[in-house]
């Protein structure tokens, strides 16, 4: 008989085995997946996980790991605030939206005048809108003692109600020739996203990804705030006689990672993107919430977690095109990696006993 | 005496402890007989096993003649075995015959329940109204519930775990009549306590159990309470001394404080008055759940208060947070170690910065000095003998004992001018218990005013100057503890609750 | 604008169909929170309860066995939760995130080969006379047999809850799981049953929109519907009756606002599909206010420990 006995503290061992453990055992459940729908495992996973780092055409690859991460760390690094104190924000593909959304619209407003003011009044303008946009649960939890994880999940789809009407509506080229979209801001040098150093994949939005991992490394290490998150996560109540306020940590945590999930879009809407769409958001809202816990809520596991996540992004595109391998077989995998990290994390704070049975 | 239960070499190990070690007792049939021991002595282990909660690794039971060895509790029960329990076993959103049914294999439909309720509830003198919500009841109502499930099984041996801790004395009184009548007609009961003139009030034969192996048996009636007490603890206890302090100015006053229940099932406390002068300690009693938790949560600053309320020298601090109430030097210990006043997965070294940060001066521009709070939390380990390899040890890994210690230490060394701790040594063993109220007594002597609120009767009435008790949430007006009867306290703590239709 | 095409007596009886997926993942959701488990991944056993259905009905020509393929694929997929929550002892916030986003992705690659398909109709049970009946007829006596399955569960939950030893056993693992434990019951074997039971209701909820309400398969179809399920447990304090007044409440709301973009009303089409989701939230804040009815230990991880 097998059974669980809880650790009298948490392994550190386990803590950091654990994202690996589940990236194995996805590989190895993937590549059966893989292999069910006819393709070859090897192969499969050779072309979505070495093709694009060291494989012909990775000079291209390369750079999108950047673009295709940096939303993805962006986003997880404020999940990763909440996440910690108990604090659930799944909303944050709804603030990404109204994030690139404000954003564009401020940018759009200006056109066509070319200013050097214009993008940062952009980037200002992309923070608003998500941090408000998160507000919206934080003030209704705080005031009302309404579920976060349900309104702001409600409001994701709200924001993709009004993102289609924009899109269609207000923000329209007038000379889109009646197609819907807005203007294409790569084509506005004063609200463009460009690239730091030309094809290099390194946009503003990388740029700010790095500046919040730094923020959130030192908070959890060394502020009071971000210690006051941690003891809110583990225990309440001792939080509260410690006398940390959990009406302002509702509030910090939600507009904070609310911000940056609203920053992402931005950067992402006037770069990568480059215009507002019907369907410019990708999920990068909802896979983030993968990347957080993949990372252990860690800054740094955040970054090596998000880059990963790009990396099923990019191989799953070439994947596609080459052995046709269904985009939908690279969500799964995604999906898969969740499960397992959860998991395997039991290890963390039980171990495996073998033994008589036990009634208890 | 024929016998009803006999345990032979019965050893039960977990990793890192052996619960029980080789014990053997036998109960005879209609008899009393008492489980002694300390905290951690394995006597929850021991009754888990006769109720197959536990599967023992080895030595075998008998049950009126028959090897007995129960897979889950269900098969106890169908047995002849009933178990009150000191904590975990009611519903509180259930209703009463709910709640019993629950507890019963033939569960009848719930009106004729109702019935048979009422129908023991009369024989035995212990009133409950079948249809209540248990989350409204008092401790010794719910304690009736859990003794009436188990009387409705008309069981043969009735173990009976720490029933007296919830109790007022009066109600103790009550509980020894119904445990007396059931002896009467032939019901055998294993009675697990700690306090001593109980069992030898009460029960015909004792064990007594320490570290998991029998140490000795004894009859209570022909034993003194000093003798067991040795049998129990293994060695010779000093009891706390204090050399009578004069008392200094008022430091803080309690005007009046009225505060909502904070959740459905808690206490508002109504009108709590009283004024602490400085080097007093005063010990406030009460059966558990009468706002013991509400008041150190008024007192500590987890729930402000009006305006006026409450006064710290002179100066209303109702309005006053956790931390603005440590910088001026009122500090606090909760009941609950492990998620209140510690947190569990946390090391020693962040649970010293939890409520030291201010007063240490572990925090800068509110960025954290972990190197000092470490040194902080090594001078705790220290100064109170805390058992742990060091700091960076998760709070969940010590024992009860040594976490309080902890705990306690934690707040007396950042020398409050008033302390508040609750239960200090609920659940702790007899050493640490002494350390501790050894420690609050010093902190008073030095000057400070503190509050000592618990549910052991005895330890308020070795350590505090003055006693009052909490009774549904209001305070009785303290009177000095010298020159108090069992009788005067009882009735402070609010007589029998809800007995006033028992005629026993 | 044309507000009289909206017949109120077709708008009554269509609210009941649009009610109907809705209805069913809530009082799945409903048994396993009594039971004390918190699981978001409503949405995601919907959608596989979708595409299952709809594939199985497809392939079989039988929507009836279509709809017990949903049952079984939603109770399948319900057993990962279980394993990470009950076994593995995950937090199951997390779990049941992990739960939609998986069941998401499986939907679409099962999908693959189902989109623009039309599936077998399942038709209306056939009241004879009954459906005749003025007003009542058309409301009542007009559906399929899901729907009144759909009551019928409603119904049996409420009973087995109020009045069965069984439903008291779940009743009180949810409040107290601990006490549970120490009286004997197995809180993990009834947790996991109470999972499978909402994973089934879910996937026939899910079923109900790919084959009867929309009908055909595209992904991510149940848009949302999940998690209004998951408020409207909440909004109905966990009691069967008032999860079936605010399903045909949500249900209203959704058929109407259909039917107004239907009549062409001057509201943009965008603000119309998104007041569900609106309504969701007022709802939630409105009775916010009473969580006492909340079962005691729901969210919380049991591991017996001795």
């Amino acid at each position: 008989m097998v059974r669980f006995e809880k650790r009298p503290q948490p392994s550190r061992l386990f803590a950091y085995a654990t994202p690996l453990l589940a990236v194995l055992a996805t590989f190895f459940f993937g590549g059966l997946l893989f292999a069910a729908l006819g393709k070859d495992p090897v192969v499969s996973i050779v072309t979505i996980f070495w093709e694009p780092l060291f494989g012909e055409f990775s000079f291209f690859y390369r750079p999108q790991l950047l673009i295709k991460g940096a939303p993805l760390v962006l986003i997880a690094i404020g999940l990763s605030l909440g996440f910690k104190a108990g604090i659930w924000n799944i909303g944050a593909e709804g603030q990404y939206i109204m994030g690139a959304l404000v954003g564009a619209g401020v940018g759009l407003a200006f056109y066509p005048t070319e200013s050097v003011l214009i993008f940062p009044l952009m980037v200002l303008a992309g923070a608003l809108g998500g941090m408000l946009w998160a507000m919206i649960p934080a003030l209704l939890k705080v005031r009302f003692g309404t579920n976060e994880i349900l309104v702001s999940l409600m409001l994701v789809y709200v924001a993709e109600q009004f993102l289609a009407s924009m899109s269609l509506g207000l923000l329209k080229n007038p000379e889109g020739f009646g197609f819907p979209g807005s203007r294409n801001l790569q084509q506005y040098p004063s609200a463009h996203n460009a690239e730091i150093i030309a094809g290099s994949g390194m946009h503003c939005g990388v740029v700010a990804a790095l500046i919040a991992v730094i923020f959130a490394y030192v908070l959890f290490a060394r502020h009071k705030l971000g210690f006051a998150i941690r003891v809110t996560g583990e225990a309440p109540r001792a939080a509260r006689f410690s006398g940390v306020n959990p009406s302002r940590l509702v509030v910090f945590c939600l507009g904070a990672s609310g911000m940056l999930a609203g920053l992402a879009g931005l950067f992402e809407v006037s770069g990568p993107a480059g215009q507002v769409t019907i369907d410019f958001n990708v999920g990068y809202g909802f896979t983030a919430i993968i990347v957080a816990f993949l990372g252990r809520l860690n800054p740094i596991g955040i970054v090596l977690a998000g880059l990963l996540m790009a990396l099923t992004y990019i191989g799953g595109d070439i994947a596609q095109s080459q052995l046709q391998l269904p985009a939908a077989a690279i969500q799964v995998f995604q999906g898969m990696l969740l499960f397992f990290l959860l998991a395997f994390d039991l290890f963390t704070n039980y171990r495996l006993r073998f033994g008589r049975s036990e009634v208890a | 005496m024929t016998e009803l239960l006999s345990l032979k070499g019965l050893t039960k190990a977990y990793p890192g402890v052996v619960a029980n070690d080789d014990v053997t007792l036998s109960i005879g049939k209609g008899e009393v007989h008492a489980l002694l021991g300390e905290n951690g002595a394995g006597k929850s282990t021991l009754v888990k096993m006769i109720y197959g909660l536990v599967k023992p690794d080895s030595g075998e039971m008998t049950f009126d003649g028959e090897v007995f060895l129960p897979p889950e509790p269900r098969a106890a029960r169908a047995a002849g075995v009933g178990m009150v329990f000191q904590h975990f076993s009611l519903f509180d959103a259930l209703s009463v015959a709910e709640n019993i049914a629950l507890g019963m294999e033939d569960a009848p439909k719930m009106n004729t329940l109702s019935e048979r309720i009422s129908e023991v509830s009369d024989t035995y003198g212990l009133p409950l109204s079948p249809d209540r919500i248990v989350g409204d009841l008092s401790a010794g109502e719910r304690q009736r519930v859990e003794i009436i499930r188990c009387l409705l099984q008309a069981p043969r041996l009735l173990i009976m775990d720490e029933p007296t801790s919830v109790l007022t004395p009066q109600e103790v009184d009550i509980l020894f009549e119904t445990l007396r009548k059931l002896r009467g007609e032939g019901t055998s009961i294993l009675y697990i306590s700690h306090k001593l003139e109980e069992i030898r009030a009460l029960c015909d034969a004792a064990t007594i159990l320490r570290l998991g192996k029998v140490v000795g048996t004894c009859i209570p009636r022909d034993t003194t309470a000093r003798d067991m007490a040795e049998m129990m603890v293994g060695k010779v206890l000093t009891t706390p001394k204090r050399s009578g302090v004069s008392l200094g100015e008022v430091v803080l006053e309690l005007d009046g404080l009225s505060l909502p229940s904070p959740s459905a099932f808690g206490m508002p406390l109504r009108d709590v008055s009283f004024a602490l002068q400085k080097g007093e300690i005063l010990g406030i009693g009460g059966v558990a759940g009468n706002g013991q938790d509400e008041l150190l949560a008024a007192l500590s600053g987890e729930m402000r208060a009006p305006a006026g309320m409450l006064r710290f020298k002179g100066q209303s601090i109702g309005g006053d947070g956790p931390v603005r109430r440590r910088q001026m030097g009122v500090l606090a210990a909760p009941e609950e170690r492990l998620g209140h006043a510690a947190a569990p997965d946390m090391s020693l070294t962040e649970n010293a910065m939890l409520t030291g940060a201010v007063r240490e001066g572990l925090e800068q521009n509110g960025f954290l000095n972990w190197p000092a709070a470490r040194g902080f939390a090594q001078t705790i380990i220290e100064a109170f003998d805390v058992r742990t390899p060091g700091p960076a040890n998760a709070a969940r890994s010590l024992s009860g004992g040594n976490l309080q210690k902890f705990v306690i230490g934690r707040e007396v060394l950042q020398r409050p001018e008033v302390l508040v701790v609750n239960q200090p040594t609920w659940g702790v063993d007899a050493s640490a218990a002494a350390a501790i109220r050894q420690a609050l007594l010093d902190l008073a002597e030095a000057g400070a005013a503190v509050v000592v609120i618990s549910q052991d009767l005895d330890e308020l009435m070795e350590i505090s100057d003055r006693f009052a008790a909490l009774n549904e949430g209001r305070l009785s007006a303290p009177r000095p503890t010298e020159g108090l009867t069992v009788e005067q306290i009882g009735l402070m703590m609010g007589g029998a609750h809800g007995m006033e239709v028992a005629h026993v | 604008m044309d507000l009289s095409a909206i017949n109120p007596i077709l708008l009554v009886a269509a609210l009941m169909s649009a009610a109907t997926p809705i209805l069913l993942a809530a009082t799945g959701e409903l048994v396993v929170e009594r039971a004390g488990v918190l699981n978001l991944g409503v949405e995601g056993m919907m959608i596989i309860g979708a595409i299952c259905g709809f594939a199985i009905a497809v392939e079989t020509g039988s929507p009836t066995i279509g709809f017990v393929a949903a049952a079984v694929g939603g109770a399948l997929l319900s057993l990962l939760f279980a394993f990470l929550t009950q076994i593995t002892l995950a937090n199951q916030v997390a779990s049941g995130l992990a739960l939609t986003l998986f069941g998401l992705g499986l939907s679409a690659l099962l999908g693959q080969g189902y989109v623009g398909i039309k599936p077998p109709r399942m038709p209306d049970i056939n009241f004879g006379p009954l459906a005749d009946i003025p007003v009542l007829g058309p409301i009542l006596f007009s559906h399929d047999p899901i729907l009144y399955v759909g009551l019928l569960i409603v119904a049996v939950v409420w009973a087995v809850l109020k009045f069965t030893r069984v439903g008291l056993v779940l009743r009180a693992v949810g409040e107290n799981h601990d006490a549970a434990h120490a009286l004997g019951y197995k809180v993990v074997r009834i947790r996991t049953l109470a999972i499978m039971f909402g994973g089934a209701c879910a996937g026939m909820g899910g079923a109900y929109i790919s084959l009867i309400r929309v009908p055909q398969w595209t992904e991510g179809m149940t848009a949302g519907v999940g998690w209004i399920a998951l408020a409207l447990v909440v909004f109905a304090s966990w009691k069967p009756w008032r999860v079936l007044l605010g399903a045909y409440l949500f249900g209203g709301i959704t058929q109407l606002q259909l039917n107004l973009q239907g009549a062409g009303v001057a509201i943009p089409v965008e603000y119309l599909a998104m007041s569900p989701y609106v309504i969701t939230i007022v709802v939630l804040v409105i009775l916010s206010a009473d969580k006492s009815a909340a079962p005691g230990s729901l969210g919380r991880t049991f591991h017996a420990s001795s």
